[in-house]
């Protein structure tokens, strides 16, 4: 195992391990927003560090950059979710910012 | 390297299946919406660690696709819920 190959296994398993920290976010969290702010923020670290690993292992350009654009839409995706979903949260519970 | 990408895509199948739990035990609307969420991410990152245990890696090209389409389900559940009634648990 070269070490470029130690290199991706480290950062596909911060990856993992950052998946795990947001699902035991939407768990544990107590208020709606909370649980939408753990999950959607970790959640994308884990994707960009798995996306950066595989990107390691990939030796072709368009590949790395096919990486890169799943991760840029995985965010765009979830920044637009998390909006709206707080969003309406936050009219449905009458309008307080807690 | 085959068979650890393959041990990482099983601890994601893993947090997707805690995703479908919380989504048939939470009460509230927005919960099951995130447990949503988690599941389409992990879904991502479980294809994109599958498309590398083998060359070339096709299976990128249908992660790309269901990223690209991962922002509609939470457009369409925020759109259902403003034309419904705004009482609901």
């Amino acid at each position: 195992m070269s070490g470029l190959d130690l290199l991706a296994v480290a950062l596909v398993c911060a990856g993992c391990a950052f998946f795990l920290t947001g699902t035991l976010g939407l768990l544990r969290f107590p208020d709606p927003r909370a649980r939408l702010h753990a999950l959607t923020k970790a959640d994308n670290v884990g994707l960009g560090l798995i996306c950066a690993g595989l990107g390691v292992l990939d030796a072709s350009v368009a590949g790395a950059l096919k990486l890169a654009l799943v991760w840029v839409l995985g965010m765009l995706a979830s920044t637009l979710s998390a909006f709206l979903i707080a969003r309406q949260e936050t009219v449905r519970s009458g309008g307080q910012r807690r | 390297m085959s068979g650890f990408l393959l041990a990482a895509a099983l601890l994601l199948l893993l947090n997707a299946v805690v995703g479908v739990v919380s989504l048939y035990a939470s009460p509230y609307p927005a919960d099951r919406m995130l447990a949503i969420l988690l599941i389409g991410s992990t879904t991502v990152a479980i294809l994109l660690l599958l498309a590398y245990r083998h060359e070339p890696p096709v299976l990128l090209e249908v992660a790309l696709s269901f990223v690209l389409l991962a922002a509609i389900g939470s457009i369409a559940f925020v759109q259902q819920r403003l034309r419904a009634p705004p009482h609901e648990p």
